[in-house]
């Protein structure tokens, strides 16, 4: 077979795979639904997002140790990932096929010559890189002042290294060198000294926003799922709905429209991942290359090469992504997949110079901390920033979230959604509750999202530790947040009208939401004078309220001075009179010309805070329609001690 | 595919060369990979219980000791209620580095008495040099902007003038604390550095109403070592009081109450809401001092729950009759 046949084959394989995670990332009990299906492999696979959660956490979570598997066949045998499996990749490819397909040879072989913009995503990737190392830099940074040994240690292996380079050269020259050195051991302990005392967190994790395989995942999960949702094809029991995905679909549709611009617009000049690839097969054993420097000069190998990487002359193997196109497309079998470097000379590295490496490494480094001084970590925070149960303290949540949106997909009540910019640019596309979107609130008993969270950012809870059970019940269940009664807007408290659907709903047991009685006497207009009354009816002098309006069962009627008279429950009434429950008749029956007052009873909600877990069931159910007059806020969320409501009893 | 490198320009050295470095990138992505491979994810820490405590300022020699003199100078008041405590020099000794505690919670001007008065700043500060004191600390975590707080009351200046260091509450002098047997203060930031390097610390408040609880008076005048969002303490006010009181134990305490708020504390504002009341009280007992202010303000200890907490605490006597306090008028 074909080796071009297998790739596509392969591509397919993995693209069909790729979708099927997607669609089965669904809570159910059906076999295509969520039944320990590896969803989260392709993630895994990614060694960027291995790579940047191991700079900004110094942890590898998880199964995102499969990102090694990935690099160590890179190094053997070059960006093989790009080419064979990338699922965005394959978009690409193929709409770039469909776009080209009834261009010239000429037209073709021009699309995918090398651009020097090429470079633009390493910048990317160093960019990105940087804004995850940062904490660890300016941690290492500090030894001087946290770790004298290690800073020790440091100091000799530099000088060492320093030495034996020096000793490699012919002309060394001794006195540079320990001036190089003593200006480089200066500046670190005047830098030491000057973060002294830094307490600013600047861990962050950005990686998300471009890497390919996140962005995939987000688009498809909440942008192309969704809009099937609303087709024949859906397979959610109605379509699910995700706020604020504008900017997702709209980056999603631009990378895949370039590609009628340019093959693989995206591969070539975005993808930060790729990038990452483009460097690690700087070593690869196995490399495309033609056999001879001599050929006629057709460019033939060039009329579909994906990389755009210049087989013809000078290949760049960074840029190479192994589609093989090239070598069947060569008429002289002079393209070849082998150890041997091409004939016609080859390019490693990426173009990329130091002033362009220093730039993004500036802008990386400067991001997160300019973004932070906005205090949003801080007393700044935002409360409409309800997280996830199990999501961790922000700043560690923010150096882990990919973005991925795994966590919005598998919600069974689709309660979570990408948050916009409530949680400051940083946080852009990470998860945050909104419960007037979604079937229910955040389901009482249910840790899909952390259970399926590739990175851990939402903590992988048990039922016992959310609910506070066993051996967490000292520390109670885990809170995302409080609700709030809003008074002006609530039915029995602003509106004398009966409600309480949100204590009815309200999951904890005890109730975190409790009632008070009250009766509140109802203007009826004019007053209501008795005219003739026995034990259970009352006719009025004037007209009081409409045929029944007094019959929901939440009126009762007392005779003036309410002193001394007790509260009758009204069953039914017309326009000139009432009846009283039959229960209790009026032994005395009130006098004509005696004065009656019309009662509604209202049970008044208010929040326990200390039993609120901020589920927001109450929130999703409260039947004001539009800004609902219960509401949940992060205030008292467990994740933070320092948003803590109630002092502990 | 090409079986032998040598015959297509690539020789065995260049060869091994790149399988060198291949071998040795990949070796280390996979050491780094495993060794920083965590399979269970991050728990959530729980809060390592902080052993830090502040140390025992109070002077075990002297016991309980309380001065109550009346008089319109709070200079004159002050040194005379010292005096008859056998002095200064009873309580700074040589080489002593003194912490002032001052109330500088607002920002507003001496007169109102919402703060500790410049006067006995500057002869506080004056009476330690002078005992041979090495350095005076003057320190608060106000509730107004600190900068503001320290130069609009005076008290920058008149501590500084005299000799004194003022110190504002930057973020990093705070570290969270555990008070032993408190209920309260567990892992919570405390304006904790400027302790670690002092040998005395004496408490200057004004004396004050206060809506919460009742008076503000010498211990709750500790609050202004709270760091955080303190406030939330405000839901139990009188156990925070005397936890606040167990955590401090200073050598020596000064309530002013030359002129004391009678009203809208513990802010006043007007000065209206002040009263001439006349009286210094200087004493090693931070309880009797308090329940001393009480009735200053014609509150029964009833009214002030924190003192009868305090005093079952231990940490001193609310019935300030027992100290047989020194009572003067100038």
């Amino acid at each position: 077979m074909n080796i071009v046949t297998t790739r596509r084959i392969c591509q397919g394989f993995f693209f069909v795979l790729f979708l099927w995670f997607c669609a089965v990332t669904t809570l159910g009990d059906q076999w295509w639904q969520l039944r320990g299906w590896p969803v989260n492999w392709m993630i895994q696979l990614d060694p960027l997002v291995g790579l940047a959660t191991l700079l900004s956490t110094r942890t590898v979570y998880d199964g995102l140790l499969w990102g090694l598997a990935t690099i160590v066949f890179t190094i053997i045998l070059g960006r093989f990932f790009c080419g064979w499996i990338c699922p965005f990749g394959s978009i690409h490819q193929f709409v770039g096929f469909l776009a080209k397909r009834k261009k010239s040879m000429a037209e073709k072989i021009k699309l995918n010559r090398y651009h020097p913009g090429q470079s633009i995503k390493y910048w990317i990737l160093i960019f990105l890189l940087t804004v995850s190392v940062l904490e660890l830099a300016i941690d290492s940074i500090r030894l001087p002042e946290t770790n004298r040994l290690l800073f020790g240690i440091l100091v000799l292996v530099i000088l060492t290294w320093m030495i034996l380079n020096a000793v490699r050269q012919t002309r060394a020259n001794p006195k540079k060198i320990g001036f190089v050195f003593l200006i480089f051991i200066s500046v670190w302990l005047l830098l030491s000294t000057l973060f002294n005392g830094y307490q600013t967190s600047v861990a962050s994790l950005q990686i998300g926003l471009l890497d390919p395989i996140p962005l995939v995942y987000r688009s498809i999960n909440l942008v192309i799922l969704p809009l099937l949702d609303r087709t024949a094809v859906s397979i959610s029991t109605n379509p699910r709905a995700y706020d604020g995905t504008w900017l997702i679909a709209a980056i999603f549709l631009s990378a895949v429209l370039l590609n009628l611009a340019v093959p693989r617009f995206y591969c070539r000049f975005i993808c930060p991942t790729g990038a990452m690839f483009g460097i690690l097969s700087r070593f690869a054993i196995w490399r495309m290359g033609k056999t001879k420097n001599e050929c006629i000069d057709c460019h033939l190998c060039e009329k579909n090469c994906e990389g755009a990487c210049s087989p013809t002359s000078q290949i760049r193997i960074n840029e190479c992504i192994l589609c093989m196109n090239c070598l069947s497309e060569c008429r002289h079998n002079l393209m070849t997949y082998q150890i041997a470097p091409s004939a016609s000379g080859e390019i490693l590295a990426p173009d990329l110079s130091r002033r362009q490496f220093l730039a993004s490494a500036v802008s990386g480094a400067a991001a997160i901390p300019m973004l932070r001084v906005s205090g949003h970590l801080g007393g700044n925070w935002e409360p409409a920033l309800v997280r996830p149960p199990g999501a961790l303290p922000e700043k560690a949540f923010l150096s882990r979230c990919i973005k991925c949106g795994q966590c919005m997909r598998i919600c069974p009540t689709n309660v979570i959604h990408p948050a916009g910019l409530q949680g400051g640019l940083e946080g852009l596309w990470t998860p945050v509750l909104n419960f007037r979107i979604g079937t229910s609130g955040c389901q009482f008993n249910c840790i899909a999202c952390g259970n399926l969270c590739p990175t851990a950012a939402i903590r992988p809870i048990s039922i016992d530790e959310r609910l506070g059970r066993n051996r967490y019940a000292d520390q109670g269940p885990i809170k995302i947040g409080t609700a709030f009664v809003d008074r002006g807007r609530c039915l029995p408290w602003a509106m004398d009208r009966p409600c309480i659907v949100c204590q009815e709903n309200c999951p904890v047991s005890p109730k975190a939401i409790r009632t008070r009685k009250v009766f509140n006497t109802i203007d009826t207009g004019s007053k209501l004078i008795v005219a003739k009354a026995d034990a259970l009816y009352i006719e009025f002098q004037g007209t009081g309220p409409g045929m029944n309006q007094l019959a929901t069962g939440d009126y009762f009627t007392v005779v003036l001075p309410s002193t001394g008279h007790r509260r009758r429950r009204i069953v039914s009434n017309w326009e000139r009179g009432l009846r009283v429950a039959d229960g209790l008749p009026f032994e005395l029956p009130p006098l004509p010309g005696s004065r009656i007052e019309i009662q509604i009873r209202l049970q008044q909600p208010y929040v326990d805070p200390e039993h609120c877990i901020g589920c927001g069931v109450c929130e999703h159910e409260c039947p004001v329609p539009g800004k609902r007059a219960i509401r949940v806020t992060a205030d008292n969320e467990s994740r933070t001690p320092e948003h803590a409501l109630l002092l502990k009893r | 595919m090409n079986p032998d490198p040598n015959s297509s320009g690539l020789n065995r050295r260049q060869f091994l060369d790149r399988l060198a470095k291949a071998g040795i990138s990949i070796t280390a992505a996979c050491a780094a990979g495993f060794w920083f491979h965590d399979s269970k994810g991050p728990t959530l820490s729980k809060n390592d219980q902080s052993n830090l405590i502040l140390p025992d300022f109070s002077i075990h020699a002297l016991g309980q000791k309380m001065s109550i003199v009346r008089g319109e100078d709070r200079v004159a008041t002050l040194r005379m209620a010292l005096k008859s405590l056998g002095g200064i020099e009873a309580f700074i000794k040589k080489g002593d580095r003194v912490l002032l505690k001052v109330n500088a919670a607002f920002a507003s001007p001496a007169m109102l008495s919402a703060t500790t008065h410049p006067a006995i700043i500057t002869e506080m500060t004056q009476l330690c040099l002078r005992a041979g004191a090495a350095s005076v600390l003057v320190t608060d975590n106000p509730i107004n902007d600190p900068a503001s707080c320290f130069s609009l009351t005076g008290i920058a200046d008149a501590a500084r003038s005299a000799g004194a260091r003022v110190l504002l509450p930057r973020n990093d002098l705070f570290s969270p604390m555990t008070v032993k047997d408190a209920k309260l203060i567990r892992n919570w930031p405390v304006l904790y550095k400027p302790f670690t390097d002092i040998t005395k610390v004496i408490g200057m408040a004004p004396l004050k109403d206060h809506h919460r609880s009742g008076a503000s008076m010498i211990m709750k005048n500790w609050y202004g070592l709270l760091g955080g969002r303190r406030n939330i303490f405000h839901q139990d006010i009188h156990n925070i009081i005397m936890e606040l009181a167990m955590m401090v134990k200073p050598s020596l305490v000064i309530l002013d109450a030359t002129t004391s708020m009678m009203t809208n504390g513990p802010t006043g504002g007007s000065l209206s809401d002040l009263k001439n009341t006349n009286t210094m009280i200087v004493s090693t007992d931070q309880v009797a001092v308090d329940a001393f202010g009480a009735s200053l303000l014609g509150k029964s200890l009833d009214e002030l729950p924190f003192i009868g907490k305090a005093e079952a605490a231990g940490i001193g006597t609310a019935d300030y009759h027992k100290l047989n306090p020194v009572m003067a008028s100038i």
